[in-house]
């Protein structure tokens, strides 16, 4: 087996692991602020990389802006979700956010296979991306180290947000106590909107960088979600950096199996999860309640 | 915590017995009059359709045993259904079991993993329990994708039904459709009985405060180990017939997406009621194959029930009834 395949499926786990993480980090937040599984966190992740198509397809608008410009709409219908419908489930039983916003998740997928079919469409690598760099014993395409790069530094950037500073702070107040927090005046359901916002942000982030990588199609991130539950179960609730790192290990560890035993590289995240489960219940970082 | 909306129980204790006959009476004259309705059904609606509902039936029955009784949401409840759908329909096609010992070996398949999934998921509670279930489920959909026996995307087809108990021929639709209700309410009365037993009142107590229940000397985890079995393979009993009805296991049957309507079913009819989840399942299977010739997105139609049904009614169809009916 060459250095060849080996480096280049660590690549590939590498890049799904930058998805993992993104997805998880704003699933972490919507979970930890609102108590609210957001089933529906893959749905904006594939809404980021079809707003990202329709932007250049049908306005002409390319890559860069649509970098912006698609994870801002995935996160204002978030906020409209969330301020119509997911706010009225918070004084419920955790169980019903969940069932809701699998409702949703169906309701938008099966609206964009109704208009759209299920067919992949492709999506060009921004100019600036082409090409790659040869490190000698592999080949590296531009595009997939850009992926990488700006999937850590946004999940620092949102970790560094939220641990140290003044937002990250009423952030936390707000998940901690929130009728504490309201009390010292802060507008705490606006906050929550806020942060269901930034949560299906990233998906939808994660989604515009996909976009060029996977073909567009509205079943796109169906299974991720379930991904995000396994990186979520191993790495624990406790903290937001143990779900980064968790992510991208098994992102690793996914594109070894790839190597190493292809049939199984599926489920190789799943059976990780069951092993978690079995030795540590509450997860790598996460603590016991 | 309650996982789910129970009805009151504020009635009067001096009008409590008496309202406790009616409601027996009452009881027996709804039974008596769905019996009917069971056995009239096949001469006015397709026998095979009909067959197919009473087994999603069934699989709504068995997923309520366990949200209902104890609380538990579970999201992977296609694999015990669709893994008992593939057990039996390779027994029905490779070996050539006859359709009793096909389903008795693709029940107690979903019994074995029932028991190991319910071991590994109960570890955690609440939502980590729901989201576990769902990964362990995936991963018996990506086994049916690669095991040699499931034959990946076409699945198990054209699975012959063979001859009940060597004597009746299942390819006949009448005999079909009554194997398939025979099966359907021998589930059901043991869902009733499970449900109505003492064991059933300490799930019950589970679900409203664990707690207590542990402080009471239960040992807890033994109870949602024993229902999530049960549930599990009353599961692959309406699976194990689904494959001898439509002769198909496919892995549609081991999906997410079964899974959730499995849940939307339970949650439409009534999640709190032990007739709801058959009322669902009647409405969610018509409403799929009226949808599927109409050209309408099934999926954004469902995604929509299920946004109502939480949002507006939550207790269910049945469970709404029976709040009028001041049950």
């Amino acid at each position: 087996m060459s250095s060849q395949v080996i480096f280049g499926q660590l690549v590939v786990g590498l890049i799904n692991g930058s998805f993992y993480a993104l997805l998880s980090l704003g699933f972490a937040i919507i979970v930890g602020l609102l108590g609210i599984i957001n089933v529906a966190q893959g749905t904006f992740y594939m809404l980021g990389a079809f707003g990202s198509w329709m932007l250049l397809n049908y306005l002409g608008i390319g890559y860069w802006p649509a970098l912006v410009l698609s994870p801002l709409g995935a996160a204002l219908l978030g906020m409209l979700l969330e301020k119509t419908l997911i706010s009225r489930v918070y004084h419920l039983d955790h169980i019903y956010g969940l069932l809701l916003t699998y409702g949703l998740m169906m309701f938008i997928m099966g609206a964009f296979i109704y208009f759209y079919a299920t067919a992949g469409r492709p999506y060009p690598v921004p100019e600036e991306l082409r090409g790659g760099y040869d490190l000698g014993f592999m080949f590296l395409p531009k595009y997939r180290a850009w992926v990488v790069l700006m999937a850590v530094v946004f999940c620092f950037g949102t970790w560094y947000a939220i641990e140290k500073t003044a937002i990250g702070r009423t952030l936390r107040a707000a998940t901690e106590n929130p009728q504490l927090t309201r009390a010292f005046g802060i507008n705490v359901p606006a906050l929550l909107t806020f942060g269901f916002g930034v949560g299906v942000a990233l998906a939808g982030f994660a989604g515009v960088m996909a976009a060029p990588i996977y073909s567009v199609s509205p079943l796109m991130g169906g299974d991720l979600v379930i991904v995000i539950f396994a990186v979520v179960v191993v790495g624990g609730m406790g903290s937001i950096l143990g779900s980064i790192v968790t992510a991208f290990s098994l992102g690793l560890l996914e594109g070894l199996a790839k190597v190493v035993y292809p049939q199984g590289s599926n489920m190789v995240i799943f059976v990780i999860m069951l092993v978690v489960l079995l030795v540590k219940p509450a997860g790598l970082f996460g603590h016991e309640k | 915590m309650s996982a789910i909306d129970t009805k009151p129980t504020d009635t009067k204790p001096a009008a409590e017995a008496e309202s406790f006959a009616t409601s027996r009476k009452l009881d027996y004259a709804f039974y008596a009059l769905a019996l009917l309705v069971l056995i009239a059904a096949p001469f006015f609606v397709y026998p095979l359709f009909l067959a197919k509902v009473l087994c999603f039936c069934l699989f709504a029955c068995a997923f309520n045993l366990l949200l209902g009784s104890v609380g538990l949401l579970s999201l992977g409840h296609a694999a015990f259904f669709g893994s008992a759908a593939y057990i039996a329909g390779h027994a029905l096609k490779v070996w050539g079991l006859p359709f009793e010992l096909a389903a008795l070996l693709g029940t107690a398949a979903a019994a074995v993993l029932g028991v190991a999934f319910g071991y590994i998921s109960i570890r955690r509670s609440g939502l980590y329990f729901a989201m576990i279930t769902l990964a362990l489920g995936q991963m018996i959909y990506f086994l049916a994708f690669q095991l040699p026996f499931t034959h990946a995307e076409d699945g198990l087809t054209a699975v012959p039904r063979g001859k009940l108990l060597g004597l009746f021929d299942l390819n006949n639709n009448l005999v079909l459709y009554y194997t398939a209700a025979v099966v359907f309410v021998a589930g059901y009365l043991l869902i009733h009985r499970i449900t109505h037993s003492t064991f059933g009142q300490i799930l019950n107590g589970i679900r409203e405060n664990q707690p207590r229940m542990i402080s009471l000397g239960y040992r807890v985890n033994d109870y949602k180990l024993a229902v999530f079995a049960l549930s599990a393979t009353l599961a692959g009993l309406a699976g194990a017939t689904k494959t001898m009805v439509v002769q198909l296991a496919s892995p549609v049957d081991v999906h997410w997406a079964t899974s959730g309507d499995v849940i939307l079913m339970a949650l439409l009819g009534g999640v709190g009621t032990l007739f709801g989840p058959v009322v669902g399942a009647v409405l969610v299977e018509m409403l799929q194959f009226y949808l599927a010739d109409s050209g309408l997105p099934i999926q954004m139609v469902i995604g929509a029930i299920f946004v109502l049904c939480i949002l507006v009614f939550r207790q269910g169809i049945v469970g709404e009834i029976n709040r009028i009916l001041g049950r």
